[in-house]
C-alpha cells in the first residue's frame, strides 16, 4: 500500500501543528464557535449529541496492521475501547475530548494517517472498491488513481469552502463495489480499444433528501486529464452551486437545474482553459504511485488445497462461513475473506480495541500485514491462502468475527443514528438489533439469500437506505420516531459473466411509515412475500423488480391499504 | 488608518470607496490617491474614472463575473474581493481566474470577513493582500501565511504540482 515520503509526512505533521494552535485559540476564546466550526470539521471533529465525534480517514479503505494497532490504541487511550467503521471507509470515535484531539491527530500522523477533510464542505475521503487489486473482475486497479486524487484534493486551496460536502468514489471493475453512481463524482476506470486507461465521469449522483443516480457527463477521458477535468467540474460547482439553501447546495441540484448536458458544456468550456496545463498527470507520477500497489509476495500455489476441501466437507459450520465470507481471488490458491462486524447484539460496524489488535495480528499472519475496510462496514483480509482459511476461521470465530452473514439480511448497513448523531431524526441501532433478532436463525437467513438491508436515521442517508433491497429511513413526525420503508433499490452490481451490469437503482417507498416496534413484523412480511413468490433462485430484489411493489404492499397494508400493523399517515 | 498584510508584511492602507449609487464629482487626488470603485460604478463611469489621474482600485463581490471586465483588469492597481462570510468559497475561484485567466498582476486584496485560518488558501488562490478583520490580531494572522511548507496541487503561487517537482530520488 502507499507509504508516505518526506513530503507527505511533513504535510500531515504541519496539519497537526495547525490544528493544535486552532484548538488552543478556540479554548482561550480567540476563535468563536462559528469561526472554529469549519476548521474542526475539516479535521474530522463534530460536536455531537453526547460528546465530540472524531472521524478518521481510511483512504480508499486500505489499512496496515500497524495502523490498525494505532486505531486500537486510540480507542483505549482516548475513547471507550471501541470505534465505529462507517459507510465511507472512515472510522469514528464517539467519545474523544476536544482538548485531546490534537494529540490523537499526532498519534495518527505517526502511522501515516489523518482526519483531514473527513467532514466539512470540502472534498472528502476518496473511496473505492474494497477488493481493489485482487478482484477477478477488475479492469484497472483504482488505488493509484485514488492516491493521486487524495494528494490532489488534500488542502486544495480553491475547494476548501464549497457550497456543500463533496464525495468522490472510484471503481475499476465490472461490478461497481464503490457505489460510484450515488456520489458527487463517480469515476469508472476502464480500457479503451487501444488498451489505454480512460475514465467515465459521473457527476451529481447522491442520496440524501434528493436521491439521484448520477449521469455520465464525460466519457473516454484519458487518465492524464483526470485532475484538470475534475478541477473544471469543481470550479463550475464552486462558483454556481447554491449557497442560499443548505438542502439545495449539493452539486446534484446544480446539475439537475442546468440539465446534465448544459452542466457538461460548462465544464467542457472551463476545462479547455486548463486542459494540458500543469495538472496533467504524468506517466512518471502514476508509475511512482502505482509502485506502492504492486503484488505482495504471492506463493505459487495450486488452485485446490486438499486439506481445505477436507475441512469443507467435514465441518458444516466452516462450510457455511466459507460460503458467505470467502471471495474469489485472481491469484490461484488465494482468497479474500470478509470479517463480519455484524454479530448479534453489537452495533453494525463497531469493533473493540482488543478485536482490532487481533485483526492486526491475523493481517500479519495471513494477509501480508494489510487489510481493507468496506463501505458495507466490514473488514477484509484480501490475500489469504486457501490452506490458511480453516485456521483463520477458528481464530475469528473465537472472538466473534466469523458470523456467516455476509450479504445476508443480518449484514445490516446502519448509521449511528439518534443514539449518537445530532443530525438524526430517529434511532437506527435498536431497529437493526430488533431485525437481527427476528432473523437470528442462520438457516432462515441463508434460505432468504442475498438481501441488502440498510438503515438511515435521517434524510442525510449515511446508511445508504435508498440503494438497499430493503431500505429503512427514520423520520420525525410531531416529535416521535417513525420508519419509512422502501424496497427494490440496489447499488450497481454485475448481472452475469459477460460483464453486463445492472445500474444502480433507488428503492420505492411502500407506503406510510411505521412505529419502531412494528418494523420487524413489516420486514418479515416483505420477506415472506418474496419467499412465496420467488422464481427459482432469484434474489429478493429480482422478485421486487419482476413483480413490482404492489404484492408486497398488499401484504403489508392489506387489500384496501389499511395497514395490518399501525401505520402513520 | 486600517492595516493590511501585503506581500508578507504589515502596512497602513488607505481605503476610499465610492458608493455604488454615487453620482457626485470624483474626489480629488489629494483626498483619495487611490480611489476604489465597485464594479457597477466602474461600468457606469469608466471614461470619467480613466480620465482621472491617480490610482484606481476595483471592489468585487464574490459572485461577480470576471468576463465582462476581465480585459480591463490591468487598468487597476488594486482589485479587492469582498468576503461577506469567510466560508464563501467563490472568492477563491474568482481570485484564480483574475490571476490565471485574465493575467491580473496588481494587488489582489481580500476584504471583509478575512480571518487568519483562511489566509494560506487565499494566498494560494492569487491573493497577495489581506485586510484581516479589525477585531483580530493581524500579527497572528501573518504567521498563518506559512502554515504549510509544501503543497500537493498547483495553484497561483506555485503552478507546478508537487509531482512535477518531487526529486526522482524520493521514489522508493
Amino acid at each position: 500500500m502507499y507509504r508516505y515520503d518526506h513530503y507527505d509526512q511533513t504535510l500531515v505533521n504541519e496539519r497537526v501543528a495547525q490544528f493544535r494552535d486552532q484548538t488552543r485559540r478556540f479554548l482561550v476564546g480567540e476563535l468563536s464557535e462559528d469561526e472554529f466550526r469549519p476548521l474542526r470539521l475539516q479535521n474530522g471533529l463534530y460536536i455531537q449529541r453526547v460528546a465530540p465525534m472524531l472521524r478518521v480517514a481510511i483512504p480508499y479503505g486500505m489499512l496496515s496492521s500497524k495502523q490498525l494497532r494505532m486505531l486500537a490504541h486510540i480507542a483505549r487511550k482516548y475513547d471507550k475501547n471501541y470505534a465505529h467503521f462507517t459507510t465511507r471507509q472512515n472510522i469514528q470515535y464517539n467519545w474523544p475530548k476536544l482538548e485531546d484531539t490534537p494529540d490523537i491527530l499526532a498519534d495518527l500522523a505517526s502511522v501515516e494517517m489523518h482526519a483531514i477533510q473527513t467532514s466539512g464542505n470540502c472534498i472528502r475521503n476518496i473511496t473505492s472498491d474494497h477488493f481493489a487489486g485482487v478482484a477477478e473482475d477488475e479492469i484497472v486497479d483504482p488505488r493509484p488513481y485514488c492516491e493521486v486524487l487524495r494528494q490532489w484534493s488534500t488542502f486544495h486551496p480553491e475547494f476548501a469552502y464549497l457550497p456543500r460536502k463533496f464525495k468522490i468514489a472510484v471503481s475499476g471493475s465490472k461490478e461497481d463495489r464503490a457505489a460510484t453512481m450515488v456520489h458527487d463524482i463517480g469515476i469508472y476506470l476502464r480500457r479503451n480499444e487501444n488498451d489505454e486507461v480512460v475514465l467515465d465521469v459521473l457527476v451529481g449522483g447522491g442520496l440524501g433528501r434528493t436521491p439521484i443516480v448520477g449521469p455520465v457527463i464525460k466519457k473516454d477521458l484519458p487518465w492524464q486529464h483526470m485532475m484538470s477535468y475534475l478541477e473544471a467540474a469543481l470550479r463550475v460547482y464552486n462558483r454556481y452551486g447554491r449557497r442560499d439553501n443548505l438542502y439545495k447546495a449539493r452539486i446534484k441540484i446544480l446539475v439537475k437545474a442546468l440539465t446534465p448536458q448544459k452542466f457538461a458544456e460548462e465544464v467542457e468550456a472551463e476545462w479547455q482553459h486548463i486542459k494540458d496545463g500543469p495538472a496533467t498527470l504524468t506517466e512518471e507520477e502514476l508509475a511512482r504511485v502505482a509502485k506502492h500497489f504492486t503484488d505482495p509476495n504471492y506463493e505459487i500455489l495450486g488452485t485446490v488445497d486438499a486439506v481445505f476441501f477436507q475441512h469443507l466437507s467435514q465441518d458444516k459450520a466452516f462450510a457455511t462461513w466459507v460460503k458467505r465470507s470467502v471471495h474469489p481471488h485472481r491469484v490461484p490458491g488465494y482468497r479474500s475473506v470478509t470479517l463480519s462486524l455484524k454479530p448479534m447484539g453489537v452495533a453494525p460496524g463497531d469493533l473493540t480495541d482488543a478485536q482490532m489488535d487481533h485483526v492486526a495480528d491475523w493481517a500479519d499472519e495471513f494477509s501480508f500485514g494489510e487489510l481493507r475496510v468496506s463501505h458495507e462496514q466490514n473488514l477484509i483480509l484480501a490475500d489469504v491462502k486457501q490452506s490458511d482459511l480453516f485456521a483463520l476461521w477458528q481464530k475469528t470465530k473465537a472472538i466473534g468475527l466469523a458470523t456467516p452473514n455476509i450479504g445476508l439480511i443480518n449484514d445490516i448497513v446502519c448509521c449511528p443514528g439518534g443514539d449518537f448523531c445530532s443530525l438524526a431524526n430517529a434511532k437506527s441501532l435498536p431497529i437493526a438489533d430488533s431485525i437481527q433478532q427476528r432473523f437470528e436463525n442462520l438457516d432462515y437467513q441463508h434460505d432468504i439469500g442475498e438481501l441488502d438491508l440498510n438503515i438511515s436515521g435521517c434524510m442525510n442517508s449515511c446508511g445508504h437506505h435508498h440503494v438497499a433491497h430493503i431500505g429503512i429511513l427514520g423520520v420525525d413526525k410531531a416529535g416521535s420516531e417513525w420508519y419509512q420503508i422502501s424496497i427494490g433499490g440496489h447499488s450497481g452490481r454485475a448481472l452475469d459473466d459477460s460483464g453486463r451490469t445492472l445500474p444502480t437503482a433507488l428503492g420505492d417507498v411502500i407506503g406510510p411509515s411505521f412505529a419502531a416496534a412494528d418494523v420487524p413484523d413489516v420486514i418479515e412480511n416483505l420477506v415472506k412475500t418474496y419467499l412465496a413468490n420467488r422464481y427459482e433462485d432469484e434474489q429478493f430484489v429480482d422478485t421486487v423488480n419482476r413483480l413490482g411493489v404492489a404484492p408486497f404492499k398488499i401484504n403489508v397494508y392489506g387489500e384496501k391499504g389499511h395497514a395490518k400493523v399501525t401505520a402513520h399517515a | 488608518m486600517p492595516k493590511i498584510i501585503r506581500d508578507g508584511a504589515i502596512f497602513d492602507a488607505p481605503w476610499t470607496v465610492l458608493k455604488a449609487d454615487d453620482t457626485a464629482p470624483l474626489p480629488s487626488l489629494s483626498d483619495a490617491p487611490l480611489l476604489i470603485v465597485p464594479l457597477k460604478v466602474w461600468q457606469l463611469r469608466r471614461e470619467e474614472l480613466l480620465a482621472r489621474s491617480g490610482q484606481l482600485g476595483l471592489l468585487l463581490q464574490t459572485n461577480d463575473e470576471p468576463a465582462p471586465f476581465g480585459a480591463d483588469a490591468s487598468l487597476f492597481s488594486l482589485i479587492a474581493i469582498q468576503f461577506d462570510k469567510f466560508t464563501d468559497g467563490r472568492g477563491y475561484s474568482l481570485g484564480r481566474l483574475l490571476r490565471e485567466r485574465y493575467g491580473y498582476s496588481g494587488e489582489l486584496r481580500a476584504v471583509g470577513d478575512v480571518l487568519q485560518d483562511q489566509l494560506f488558501y487565499l494566498k494560494r488562490s492569487g491573493f497577495n493582500a489581506f485586510a484581516v478583520r479589525a477585531d483580530k490580531s493581524i500579527d497572528a494572522a501573518l504567521k498563518s501565511l506559512n502554515d504549510f511548507s509544501e503543497t500537493y496541487q498547483g495553484a497561483w503561487d506555485q503552478p507546478l504540482p508537487l509531482f512535477k517537482r518531487r526529486p526522482i530520488s524520493t521514489v522508493n
